[in-house]
């Protein structure tokens, strides 16, 4: 396809928020707008696969912003990856939450699908960026476009929740990348995207590599490293289809996106492998791996232990973009969607358990599962996949995530590798467990009371997808193929 | 008649508004003064697009007054640098009188207005005349011309503490410009000469004495008073708070962007980079204030109840980034300035006038009274948030490009720890910006009948023309950097 589509597939959910605004008055045909547009997107993107896969890096440039820094969009089989599953999971988004939005009598649902359209279209632009000033602006968009759905419900509990998450992600950002970009700029005299990365001949050493890759990884908030995680549960007063598409998969993903692609291409692999300048931040990674699950255990409000388990499994990929072996940046990539997939089904059931009977706490969830079956075994499959255990598809990442950690000579990963595996069982599945094995709460339903089937569907369709990719993950490695095992 | 109207244009952009102002008086009514306000300004922008254009074309423009020539008579001179900041100054001038209109009919009495637009016409008339003039002395009084009109103006303001703070402005801003004439007057003691590239070709003769070395002290605090360096700041946040809307707008967009020309134009083209950064520290000095008056002026700004005073504080942090960019005298760095001399200009004209537009409605303007009206007046509001987004940095504004830069010039020298106060000033200004958005958006108004009600048209579409311009100068902002680079250049090589 031609590359002018790129940034036309950017600009398509923005200009369709627009439209969005103006159906607002009729909701059935602004949901639609929402899913027919997401469908197009997906079509559009996935147009590309053939020249990706083949080896081309469609790229199109707008205009220059300022002299040596243009609006770039260049599109890469990661960044394939990540645009494809945030518009995809859109479409099935857009159903749920219009099932969840209508089922809770939510105000302000236009100003709601607005938002959400360009938040869309912000992470299309971070997936495509070309060049790191074009990232940048995508980037502070997409955290822009997702505050009024962070404070969407306009209380006090929701303002600081807000401010936690406007405060930490512009902080990081301006804080830490703008400098970051700017070094690299004064460096490396550019900062376009490129294959084998712009820090192999600039003469930087170890030591002020690993400090500009820490002021990265740091700057990328959104990847939601400890000790700057703290945004993620506090977007949690959000309504849940946010935090299911933006917090599970569109923003947390575009904050990991952003460090494999920094690493493979602005400090280059191979750069890092010889330098070890990833290593401090593997570590950080471990920490937080670790760190998160166990404060995910101490949880009791539900979305609360998803939102730590988010941030718990980001740092896999941020692990497989810092062990700096090509086998880590595929399970890395390849976590990026199976991840997806499994907590944006956990958190659909989350807000269909709280439609269906407004419960919030894992506590009371104690035999509910004969009232919600569909649900529940839905949530069982979704936590079996992050786990990863088969017949999921999250064993295939963290299978590729090891054998990068062995391949980089870091057996002290494989262990922390397993160690979360053994906790993320601890927490998740105590969930299906007291649903289905514990006694039921006298005012418990023990009839059907399943949440709307605008909720019950999506949900019922991701799990499924976790199973598929198990089934079926040719698309990812022949996809990822320059870092696939040959 | 086309071609002497051509030649004749570097002339008319002081004598239109100078010759317009008594005419403004003498028909005496509100609607005509506005509307030769607005002919007058939209005739001087449109003059400054077309002399741009021309040096653009042809290089620097020598304009010799009455057929003296220089260094004897007065010259006005028209260069890169300049013309950066007359397009700005008539630019703001133009889209004011849009929006003067109706704030200016609520805030001053009918038979007053007409002076209030004379006075406009001669604070303008004085900030183009300082712009373009290439002689000392000439500089000085149209100095005067400008300060004198916006002590006036300032004093408008509706409230009585409007007086007090212009008689405030006025005492501080008399100290100023008594400062500039001493200083200009050690240089003509030692060059004999009024003229300023004269004076540069004299200079370096003289200047190991004790006396150009004070006339450079004299003309840099005499300056920094008008643009409100720290810590001579203290004018600013009552002259700005308590001044007519459209006046408060108009002077923080645009009275001390050109006194900080001035000093560009003094300290580079007058006395040359190498002598005032190389031999005298003076860059140093101005390093170290302009630091705290970025860090000083956000902090001040986070504990503002008044919007307006808020935005003054601000104002100061925002001036400290300009004097770091100057102080480097590196090319980035003064390009980082001229950037950001235009940014914050538009952006903080943009701010002001959204301040004026909850003003015009709500009649008070502490952030206890915009409480909720982001769903009374949802385009003000959107308008004061994204021009604040453009005054943090955040990309895809003015305000990023102007960061940008500073970041690269601070950088380059390895100034790290310049680098990072200008990131904790950025971070300090999400704080107060986030603190009148959270009042727009997440408190109930005071008068709950849920009603919108916004201001007039012409306010909120002159406010939203400024907000526009900053997120195209933010996307396509190569046409302004090329163009302060360009003025960097030639500010360096001449004073080199």
């Amino acid at each position: 396809m031609n590359a002018l589509w790129l940034p036309l597939l950017v600009a398509l959910p923005a200009v369709m928020s627009l439209v969005v605004a103006i159906s607002g008055r009729w909701p059935n045909l602004r949901e639609g707008v929402s899913v027919a547009t997401a469908l197009a997107l997906l079509a559009g993107i996935a147009g590309f696969i053939g020249d990706v896969t083949a080896g081309g890096r469609p790229s199109f440039t707008l205009f220059e912003i300022l002299p040596g820094a243009s609006l770039t969009f260049t599109l890469e089989p990661i960044g394939l990856l990540f645009a494809m599953i945030a518009s995809g999971l859109w479409s099935l988004t857009t159903v749920y939450a219009a099932g969840y939005m209508r089922g809770n009598a939510e105000h302000a649902q236009t100003r709601f699908f607005v938002c959400f359209a360009l938040a869309i279209s912000a992470a299309i632009g971070i997936a495509f960026a070309g060049n790191l000033m074009t990232l940048f602006i995508f980037y502070e968009m997409l955290t822009l476009s997702t505050y009024p759905l962070v404070t969407h419900h306009g209380d006090a509990e929701s303002r600081d929740g807000g401010r936690v998450y406007l405060g930490i992600l512009l902080t990081t950002s301006i804080g830490f990348f703008l400098p970051a970009i700017v070094a690299t700029w004064l460096l490396t005299g550019s900062i376009t995207f490129t294959d084998g990365g712009l820090m192999a001949g600039s003469g930087l050493g170890a030591l002020g590599a690993g400090l500009l890759y820490a002021l990265f990884l740091y700057g990328t908030g959104k990847a939601a490293l400890m000790p700057f995680h703290r945004w993620l549960p506090a977007a949690m007063v959000a309504p849940t289809p946010v935090s299911a598409l933006l917090h599970a998969v569109a923003v947390v993903k575009a904050g990991v996106f952003i460090v494999l692609k920094l690493t493979v291409y602005v400090f280059g692999v191979d750069f890092l492998a010889e330098t070890g300048a990833s290593q401090p931040m593997m570590w950080i990674a471990t920490i937080t791996v670790l760190g998160a699950s166990l404060i995910a255990m101490t949880k009791d409000n539900l979305k609360a232990r998803l939102a730590y388990s988010t941030v718990s499994q980001l740092s896999y990929i941020v692990l497989g973009a810092t062990m700096a072996s090509s086998l880590g940046i595929l399970g890395g990539s390849m976590h990026i969607a199976m991840h997806a997939f499994a907590k944006i089904t956990l958190f659909f059931c989350a807000g269909a358990i709280y439609t269906a009977t407004h419960r919030k706490n894992v506590s009371d969830l104690d035999g509910l599962g004969y009232a919600m079956p569909i649900t529940f075994s839905a949530f069982f499959i979704a936590s079996l996949s992050l786990i990863g255990i088969p017949p999921m598809g999250g064993i295939w990442s963290k299978w590729y995530l090891m054998e990068g950690a062995a391949d980089a000579g870091h057996i002290a990963i494989i262990l922390v590798l397993s160690l979360s595996s053994l906790l993320n069982i601890v927490y998740l599945l105590e969930i299906p467990t007291r649903a289905f094995f514990h006694n039921p709460r006298p005012d418990t339903p023990r009839n059907w009371q399943e949440a709307p089937w605008a909720c019950v569907i999506p949900l019922s369709i991701t799990a499924a997808g976790c199973i598929v990719w198990f089934l079926y993950p040719l698309p990812f490695t022949a996809l990822l193929s320059p870092w696939a095992p040959q | 008649m086309i071609t002497q109207f051509l030649s004749q244009m570097p002339v008319l952009l002081v004598v239109l508004p100078l010759l317009a102002a008594p005419v403004c008086v003498i028909v005496h009514r509100a609607a005509p003064a506005w509307f030769i306000y607005a002919l007058i300004s939209w005739a001087c922008f449109a003059i400054a697009f077309l002399l741009f254009v021309q040096v653009r074309i042809g290089g620097p423009i020598s304009y010799i007054l009455g057929g003296w020539p220089p260094p004897f008579g007065i010259e006005l001179r028209l260069d890169a640098l300049n013309m950066l900041v007359v397009l700005l100054v008539t630019g703001i001038a133009a889209i004011a009188s849009i929006y003067a209109r109706a704030s200016i009919a609520a805030e001053i009495p009918r038979e007053r207005a007409y002076l209030f637009y004379a006075a406009l016409l001669l604070c303008l008339c004085g900030l183009l005349g300082i712009s373009i003039t290439g002689d000392a002395f000439n500089l000085f009084v149209f100095l005067e011309i400008s300060s004198l009109s916006s002590y006036s103006l300032i004093a408008m303001g509706a409230k009585r503490r409007a007086l007090l703070s212009a008689f405030q402005y006025l005492i501080m801003g008399t100290i100023g410009g008594t400062f500039l004439l001493i200083g200009i007057g050690f240089l003509y003691m030692m060059t004999g000469s009024l003229n300023m590239a004269d004076i540069a070709d004299r200079l370096p003769a003289v200047s190991d004495t004790r006396t150009v070395e004070a006339g450079l002290a004299f003309i840099v605090i005499g300056l920094s008073l008008k643009f409100a360096l720290f810590p001579l700041h203290i004018w600013l946040p009552n002259a700005y708070t308590y001044a007519p809307s459209a006046v408060s707008a108009f002077i923080a967009a645009t009275a001390t962007k050109v006194a900080v020309y001035a000093l560009i134009r003094f300290l580079f083209t007058v006395f040359g980079a190498a002598y005032a950064f190389g031999q005298l520290p003076l860059g140093e000095v101005l390093m170290v204030l302009a630091v705290v008056a970025m860090l000083s002026g956000s902090v001040a700004a986070i504990f503002q109840t008044d919007v307006k005073r808020l935005l003054a504080w601000s104002s100061v942090a925002q001036m400290g980034y300009i004097v770091l960019g100057l102080s480097m005298a590196s090319a980035t760095g003064l390009t980082a300035a001229l950037a950001h001399i235009v940014n914050h200009g538009i952006i903080k004209g943009a701010l002001f006038m959204a301040a004026g537009a909850l003003f015009w409605r709500m009649r008070a303007i502490s952030i206890n009274d915009v409480a909720g009206l982001g769903r009374r007046m949802p385009l003000t509001a959107a308008a004061f948030v994204v021009a604040g987004l453009a005054l943090i940095g955040v990309p895809a504004t003015g305000g990023f490009i102007s960061k940008w830069l500073l970041l690269e010039a601070v950088m380059e020298d390895a100034h790290y720890g310049l680098a990072a106060a200008i990131l904790v000033s950025s971070l300090l200004s999400v704080i107060y910006i986030g603190r009148v958005v959270e009042a727009l958006y997440f408190r109930d108004p005071a008068d709950n009948d849920g009603k919108t009600a916004e201001a007039p048209v012409s306010m909120v579409a002159a406010t939203w023309v400024l907000v526009g311009a900053s997120v195209a100068l933010g996307l396509y902002a190569s046409p302004l950097v090329e163009t302060a680079e360009r003025a960097a250049a030639g500010l360096l090589g001449s004073g080199a």
